[in-house]
């Protein structure tokens, strides 16, 4: 369109576009595909230059960091309760979970314990999170192989639980919730009724969006077969999540390391076989279940909670956790800690922590170096999405283009954690 | 048999003896030190011995601290027995001057974009990585932006307004 | 209890409501027809009709899907028909962080974008960098396209989305009818380098 169409094109598409091609890819007999980082399969910007023979797969080769945000470097000049706002946009989909990672990595650091009702509605909110990630992931998978149906019932649900998030913390997606040592406020009423109105819809329409897909013959023979990946291959390769329990392997952080009290609930793992696309939509499909559940059980020891430990939603912590206003304004202490939090004057012990929480992919690693100044020294994020899109290449090899397409949905990639 | 931080311990030191340095066990995770030659031998060693079974290799970064001289630059790996639950930390400490370190990815496939993201971080060389190109920045950038000496905001802006953000 | 309510208290009556009802154009009206002159109603026919392409990028991007889903639904608009591809599109609506490992591809998005062509920047990020000022982030994609309507917010609620659009639904029923040919609009593409 720039170039004037009468003179004869007669550069290559490498010199135009600003596409790098690999070496010699235009002398061969294989089609160079480029899945670009602007593609409607690709959900986020992550690019993939596929060499085709017909419709199989004989290479690939990933680029990410389109959206690479140098949220370890900003980090590193920010006091910890700022570093909330970046961890929200790492899996944007289920923000509140590594709101919370984030503040249990600093709780760790710090030595705060939490009171218990604090870790139930941090479950809550946690699970709440986990459930919408897993939907906008089978939802997709769903509308990648033809079924755009679903993926309107399900977003209606969403909404609901976006609302929750507004009652509890003001926003829908990038909630920035809780603080360190708890919330900012007790969650209103309105929160209990909205999320027992969640637990007696949402049931409903998640068996109506798995008698559109779970038992569809479409679907089925779309899925089955197609993306495995062994256990072994799976653990080298660093999976967690339900890609890896997809393929066997029964890791879940929140059993083997339980934090926020994850001891006191009764859930069950669901493991899959061969880690093919099938297995990874059905394990999501029945951890949505189990973190229903867990919901109601948290809901349920939340309510039988009696006296003065009802009302508590944060640690005593004056330290690193703002004082009410009426403190502020009539006592010395909470004035002074209220102004020094404020202006970022707390000083962070020094020491090194890596605390992992299980995010909607998988384990999401903090690893939080201070060294006594005011903002952290180094801050790593352990992405499970950056790690596990490696394997892409080896999982794809020797597939068709579209089973390529449902894989790249169903191992459910989020740039912005790829990225960071 | 679980193996507890004083049996993974020992036998490190059986084997490795007082080549392994700077011990400690910060918030419960067992931290040592061992130099940078030797990174592949106990990372194999970790890997497999049965009693040990370090076989998944969680996280793979740099540290940089420009106040030990000779020794800027420290590769952190984190280390997790799946079936023991057990996990360890790695550090290996490599001179900015010449940032070389054994690749681990031949051991861990995971290590290759773990890899690549340090080296485009910190600038780490890995000895025999197979793909060692930047991954997160644009290729063309010419510094390690994650090292303390570079600023974290693009210098060429021109549209800032320096007395709004506090240096005017 | 809180504070008392200062604002909204007046009780509005639907003339204020702000619903306009679409007036007819000038024209000649006889038995079975209406003759006006074509720049009145192709404004009319092309807001209600854009094909927007969504590039979105990160959050912005989820965002935008709970405005295409059902409860808040740009499809009401006309904009239902989602293109993937520049060629078929008339909006472009950039969702999201673009760094600076990205700008060349939006560029080149829309570049091949055939006039008429309006761009949205959806989110604080695309607007302006948003909360990452830092060395890898575009610090707004008005840097390498030029923009016609900026929507703040991060993320921006469904409801600001669906406001951007009405806003840029304005900008096409007010366009002349060529306006790739009027001066102003010209200059602003040898400021960006777009022949």
């Amino acid at each position: 369109m720039t170039d004037g169409s009468d003179r004869p094109q007669t550069t290559t598409m490498s010199d135009t576009n600003h596409i790098r091609l690999p070496e010699g890819s235009i002398g061969r007999t294989t089609t160079t595909l480029n899945l670009g980082p602007t593609h409607p399969a690709v959900h986020g910007v992550f690019q993939n230059i596929l060499e085709l023979d017909g419709e199989r797969i004989v290479k690939t080769e990933a680029t990410v960091g389109y959206i690479h945000r140098a949220f370890e470097k900003i980090a590193e000049r920010r006091p910890l309760y700022q570093i909330t706002t970046l961890t929200d946009r790492l899996n944007y989909c289920s923000a509140p979970i590594n709101n919370m990672g984030w503040h249990l990595t600093c709780e760790k650091l710090l030595g705060i314990r939490t009171p218990k009702r604090v870790d139930y509605l941090r479950v809550i909110v946690m699970e709440l999170a986990r459930i919408t990630d897993h939907l906008i992931c089978t939802s997709i998978v769903g509308v990648d192989a033809g079924a755009f149906t679903g993926f309107l019932y399900v977003m209606q649900y969403r909404e609901l639980v976006y609302e929750i998030y507004e009652e509890i913390c003001g926003a829908r997606l990038t909630t920035n919730m809780g603080r360190i040592g708890g919330f900012e406020r007790d969650f209103p009423q309105a929160v209990w009724e909205k999320l027992e109105r969640f637990l007696r819809e949402y049931p409903k329409a998640q068996k109506e969006l798995e008698t559109l897909l779970v038992r569809n013959r479409i679907f089925y023979e779309r899925t089955r077969g197609s993306g495995a990946i062994s256990a072994e291959r799976a653990l080298n390769y660093g999976f967690t999540g339900p890609n890896l329990r997809a393929a066997g392997v029964d890791y879940d952080v929140r059993v083997h390391e339980p934090y926020c009290s994850y001891q006191d609930f009764d859930f069950r793992i669901p493991v899959g076989t061969t880690g093919d696309n099938h297995d990874r939509f059905m394990v999501r499909t029945e951890e949505i279940w189990q973190s229903l559940s867990i919901i109601e059980q948290a809901y349920r020891k939340i309510r039988d909670m009696k006296g003065a430990e009802a009302g508590v939603y944060h640690a005593d912590v004056p330290e690193y956790y703002l004082p009410q206003k009426t403190d502020v304004y009539n006592k010395m202490e909470a004035l002074i800690w209220h102004f020094k939090i404020v202006m970022g004057e707390v000083d962070i012990p020094a020491g090194e922590v890596y605390h992992a929480v299980e995010g909607g992919n998988g384990e999401l690693g903090f690893y939080l170096i201070s060294d006594g100044g005011r903002s952290p020294y180094r801050l790593h994020f352990r992405r499970p999405c950056f790690i596990y899109y490696q394997a892409y290449e080896e999982i794809v090899r020797g597939s068709m283009l579209s089973d390529a397409i449902i894989t790249m949905s169903s191992l459910n990639l989020i740039a912005g954690e790829m990225d960071a | 048999m679980a193996p507890t931080n004083e049996h993974v311990r020992e036998r490190l030191t059986g084997k490795f003896g007082d080549s392994l340095t700077e011990w400690g066990e910060p918030h419960g995770l067992l931290t040592f030190t061992a130099p940078r030659e030797m990174n592949l031998k106990v990372l194999a060693f970790l890997h497999d011995e049965d009693d040990l079974a370090f076989r998944f290799l969680t996280d793979l970064t740099a540290v940089h601290y420009p106040d030990r001289t000779g020794e800027e630059l420290c590769v952190v790996y984190h280390l997790h027995n799946l079936t023991a639950n057990r996990r360890v930390r790695l550090k290996v400490h490599a001179p900015v001057a010449q940032p070389d370190v054994f690749t681990a990815s031949m051991l861990f496939s995971a290590a290759n974009w773990m890899e690549r993201e340090t080296y485009d971080f910190y600038g780490v060389n890995f000895i025999g990585h197979p793909n060692l190109k930047r991954v997160l920045n644009v290729d063309e950038m010419d510094y390690f932006p994650l090292r303390k000496e570079f600023p974290l905001e693009d210098q060429t802006r021109i549209d800032k307004d320096d007395e709004m953000f506090g240096r005017g | 209890m809180g504070r008392p309510v200062r604002f909204n208290i007046k009780e509005k009556s639907t003339r204020d409501w702000g619903i306009n009802q679409a007036s007819m154009p000038e024209g000649h009206m006889g038995e079975g027809f209406f003759a006006t002159s074509f720049d009145k109603v192709v404004g009319l026919a092309r807001k209600n009709s854009i094909w927007p392409l969504p590039f979105a990028t990160s959050c912005c991007g989820i965002e935008f899907m709970a405005t295409m889903a059902s409860t808040y639904d740009l499809g009401r608009f006309g904009a239902e028909r989602l293109g993937f591809t520049p060629r078929q599109c008339d909006l472009l609506m950039v969702m999201g962080t673009i760094a600076k490992k990205m700008g060349p591809v939006v560029r080149q998005v829309y570049l091949q974008m055939a006039e008429p062509r309006w761009v949205i920047a959806v989110g604080a990020c695309a607007s302006s960098g948003g909360i990452f000022d830092s060395y890898s982030v575009l610090q707004g994609i008005d840097q390498v396209v030029p923009v016609d309507v900026y929507v703040p917010g991060c993320p921006p609620r469904p409801e600001a989305i669906i406001d951007g659009v009405l806003r840029i639904q304005d900008l096409i029923h007010n366009d002349p009818l060529r306006r790739r040919n009027t001066e102003p609009y010209q200059a602003l593409m040898q400021s960006y380098g777009i022949q």
